[in-house]
């Protein structure tokens, strides 16, 4: 074989991954849809056949007393008179044209105020993310490399107290520190990157205790590998083993566990906001449901929903692209 | 390392824990590291607390007296006063019934759920077992927090509603867990022998299959407790669960927000009871999985 | 490594490895000393478990989690190294059942380029190195063969990659662990064949370590027979063959001579 067919062989092959990581995220895409239409499917009927009344809701919340005519007219004005099935057809109908209701409370359309908070909830997620895989990471490689030792039993202990700590009273304990005592950082407010450690650090601490755990055990297992033996008796430096062999193939599973941690820190973010007054969704959701505020918990949960299933495809391409076993296997069935 | 793999897992399997009740159940404590012992201490006193609250509060904790509202900490009120002239100790203490209460009644709800569906699909296997499991499979992967604002929505608020919620979001993992042990051990013989011998599925499983998954259910709800307490105590702080009155650690922290930079300790109690008592579950949780199943040392976290 | 004047003699000392067992030290491997010759093949032979393995990868300080060097020391040439030092500089290793002793997420190339580099060795001349090595090894078509993943490759590809990194390495001395386990009778009498050629070639000094008498009688020079974790018998291979000394020996080469009634003992 020439050496321009050799190197052409090799682009070929580089270039079939590629087209199968787009055929296999493709594939992936077309299944949002319908993982969002089942959900719906779901939340409507869970809403619709639970134990209260949305036209009793309606009513209370418009402050209209609850006369047998002026419910009548509330069910005709909200389409619960018309059969289950009609109902949910009208629904994703106007969904599809993202037109998700009218809260009962304020009157007004339900997506354009719950995409006007969302972002700061996001921001307040991502960082949170951000933080846990910066400190568990590090956490736990050196709890791993120092098995049972002083560093072990340390990132033992922070883990013990970061998975048993509420995170809304961590919460107040930061900005008591943090805010009141040395006034380091703003105790409220949305205002700069300065305000956005407290809250992203309160929410994080547990999800990124359970990662240094996870990622501790992940490295002790891979590091019994017949592999990463045979790495060493090349003569690998033991920095090396431990990158190249231990820590590449211990992520692993850290990158399937993100996928959770993402939802765990956005409801971890719906709590936190109302102790740092942080405008985000969570203060606007829990009061919806607080009050049986039915569109605007059929919205905000379908969209809590959209927002882990693509976070979880995320999650999905990131392991296809780190583990080749995979993204072979794909490639293979395809 | 080659044939050393051969060499040596032979010979160290062995080693490591010893096998599940090897020993009497007395030498727990005796075998236990002392944080555990701690830590079972510390559930105990906590078990016992929770119990006798109605009679063994120093005062009453719903007693609204505003003349001595705030008050620090004294003689008399151990812990001081809160906003509304109750005293914080008794109302601590009534809350661990309300916090225990609750998380124990949503435990109980959990594995039942998941003993009968888990064995169910175990049990039957095929397209029953298929249909169980995909169910499952999104309970599994779906945030259980967001999935528990969703169903206190539908439901309305309120302790009951947020247990229900809690029961909801978290039984899956415990039908897993008795389907995957059930499904392992129905091709045993003596399974076989039992329904030869005239007893009925449901029979069978309760006398063959459930005392196998015990020690597994248990080390699984004992590490999921302090997690479903700061679950209640969660919404309760969101005013979703646990209603005003009401003494409960979550609506405390709730009600001192207002007072959290001039009174700090209004928000500390309550959040060091909560803390203390899920990291004893925790530790407890731990202890019990080294010792009842090894196998189990997947973090299991969600 | 490959200096004008190679290392001529390896020699493993008073080698004893030990692990805890229920609170109790056990001994794996007892007072075991080795003597590896350049140009030659020491056979390790014995029954599965009883340390052969144990003592190749221990007297490189490289033994399994749990499991610890007691005594015992490794000199080159009579001067006594530290097992970090010559581990794929001075001895290169090759190891049973390729399959697992590759990482599963890493391509070939990534494999190769990561021993030169840990040598120091110029990064201009590294991929040269390693295609000779490959071709030499018997692998075509290199090109491929360094964008592959183990889980795309055979078993016998993957030894022969094994074989070929220990070749690039130029340690001019190799341990071989049971190299021909685990591959179907075949390819087990290629990689033989290709393992005689060039260790001969190469004037390569080979521990090797077997529980099969066919390998010894195709690659040994010299036997030494291990029974729980001691050497019992060390004679040159015709003589184990002809003359065993040993029970453990004879067993040893009565279980061979009853899979393969129709061969001749050596």
């Amino acid at each position: 074989m020439s050496a321009l067919a050799r190197r052409n062989q090799g682009v070929e092959s580089r270039r079939r991954t590629d087209w199968t990581m787009a055929r296999f995220i493709l594939r992936r895409l077309l299944l949002l849809p319908v993982m969002l239409l089942a959900a719906s499917v779901v939340i409507f009927l869970m809403l619709r056949l639970g134990p209260s009344d949305p036209a009793l809701d309606y009513l209370r919340l418009s402050r209209v007393p609850p006369t047998p005519q002026a419910l009548d007219e509330a069910r005709r004005a909200l389409g619960l008179d018309l059969p289950l099935i009609a109902q949910y057809a009208d629904w994703l109908w106007k969904a599809l044209r993202l037109d998700f209701g009218q809260s009962y409370v304020t009157s007004r359309p339900v997506l354009p105020d719950l995409l006007h908070y969302l972002p700061a909830t996001l921001q307040l997620a991502g960082a949170a993310l951000v933080i846990t895989l910066a400190v568990s990471v590090p956490l736990g490689v050196w709890a791993a490399r120092y098995r049972d030792g002083l560093p072990d039993q340390i990132v033992r202990l922070i883990a013990a107290v970061g998975v048993s700590m509420p995170n809304f009273w961590l919460g107040f304990l930061l900005a008591l520190l943090f805010s009141v005592h040395l006034g380091w950082l703003p105790a409220m407010g949305r205002d700069g990157w300065s305000s956005l450690i407290m809250p992203a650090a309160a929410i994080s601490f547990m999800t990124l205790s359970i990662n240094a755990r996870l990622l501790r055990a992940s490295m002790l297992e891979a590091a019994g590998q017949r592999h990463v033996a045979w790495a060493r008796l090349r003569g690998l430096s033991p920095r090396t083993v431990e990158r190249s062999h231990v820590l590449r193939n211990a992520l692993l599973p850290v990158i399937t566990a993100t996928g959770m941690y993402v939802g765990e820190l956005i409801g971890g973010a719906l709590v936190i906001e109302s102790i740092f007054g942080w405008p985000g969704v969570g203060r606007y959701a829990v009061s919806a449901i607080f009050n049986r505020d039915y569109p605007v918990i059929q919205c905000f949960t379908l969209l809590m929903v959209a927002i882990f299933v693509i976070c979880n495809l995320i999650v999905d391409i990131i392991y296809a692209w780190a583990d080749p076993r995979v993204r072979l296997a794909a490639e293979g069935a395809s | 390392m080659s044939s050393l793999d051969g060499e040596l897992t032979g010979d160290l399997a062995g080693d490591g824990l010893p096998p599940p009740h090897a020993h009497g159940r007395a030498s727990f404590w005796r075998e236990a590291r002392w944080p555990a012992r701690m830590a079972a201490v510390v559930t105990c006193a906590l078990a016992l607390i929770a119990i006798l609250s109605p009679w063994v509060t120093p005062h009453d904790p719903n007693a609204v007296d505003l003349a001595i509202r705030l008050q620090p900490a004294d003689a008399v009120y151990w812990l001081g006063t809160d906003h509304l002239g109750r005293d914080i100790l008794s109302r601590l203490m009534a809350g661990a019934a309300v916090s225990l209460g609750s998380v124990a009644v949503a435990m109980a709800l959990i594995l039942t759920a998941g003993i009968i569906i888990g064995g169910t699909a175990g049990f039957l296997g095929g397209r029953v077992d298929q249909a169980i499991m995909r169910v499952a499979d999104v309970f599994l992967t779906f945030p259980t927090i967001v999935m528990a604002l969703f169903m206190v929505g539908a439901l309305g608020v309120g302790l009951t509603n947020v247990i229900i919620a809690i029961a909801v979001t978290h039984w899956a993992w415990y039908a897993r867990m008795v389907r995957g042990i059930v499904l392992s051990l129905r091709r045993r013989d003596f399974i076989a022998a039992s329904r030869l011998a005239g007893a009925s599925p449901a029979q069978t499983f309760v006398r063959h299959l459930l005392p196998a998954t015990m020690a597994q259910l248990l080390v699984l709800a004992t590490l999921d407790i302090g997690h479903i307490m700061l679950h209640v105590s969660g919404l309760s702080f969101l005013g979703l669960g646990v209603t005003a009155p009401t003494a409960e650690w979550g609506v405390m922290i709730a009600d001192a927000r207002e007072y959290v930079w001039t009174e700090p300790l209004l928000m500390f109690w309550p959040g060091l009871a909560l803390f203390i008592s899920v990291m004893a579950l925790n530790t407890l949780g731990d202890a019990l999985r080294d010792r009842l199943d090894p196998s189990l040392r997947a973090e299991h976290g969600h | 490594m490959t200096s004008s004047q190679s290392p001529r003699r390896l020699v493993i000392r008073n080698l004893g490895v030990e692990t805890t067992r229920h609170g109790v030290a056990v001994t794996l491997v007892d007072d075991v000393s080795l003597d590896v010759r350049a140009g030659e093949t020491l056979a390790l032979v014995g029954a599965s478990g009883c340390g052969k393995s144990l003592t190749c990868a221990a007297s490189l300080d490289a033994a399994p989690p749990g499991v610890r060097r007691t005594t015992g020391s490794i000199a080159i040439d009579g001067v006594e190294q530290a097992p970090a030092d010559i581990r794929g500089r001075l001895v290169a290793t090759i190891l049973q059942n390729p399959r697992s002793a590759f990482n599963p997420v890493r391509t070939m190339r990534q494999h190769a380029m990561e021993g030169p580099a840990a040598r120091g060795a110029p990064a201009a001349s590294r991929e040269q190195r390693v295609r000779a090595a490959m071709a030499d090894a018997g692998l075509e078509d290199v090109d491929r063969i360094l964008d592959l993943h183990p889980f795309e490759m055979s078993g016998g590809m993957l030894q022969r990659m094994m074989i070929a990194l220990a070749l690039a390495s130029g340690a001019p001395f190799l341990f071989a662990d049971e190299p021909t386990t685990d591959l179907d009778l075949i390819v087990q009498r290629d990689i033989l064949n290709l393992l005689l050629r060039l260790t001969r070639r190469q004037g390569l000094g080979v521990l090797l370590v077997t529980h099969d008498m066919g390998v010894v009688a195709a690659l040994a020079d010299r036997v030494a027979v291990m029974d729980a974790g001691r050497i019992i018998e060390t004679a040159r291979v015709m003589d184990i063959f002809n003359r065993p000394t040993h029970p453990v020996t004879r067993n040893l080469l009565d279980a061979h001579l009853s899979l393969y009634p129709g061969r001749s003992a050596a």
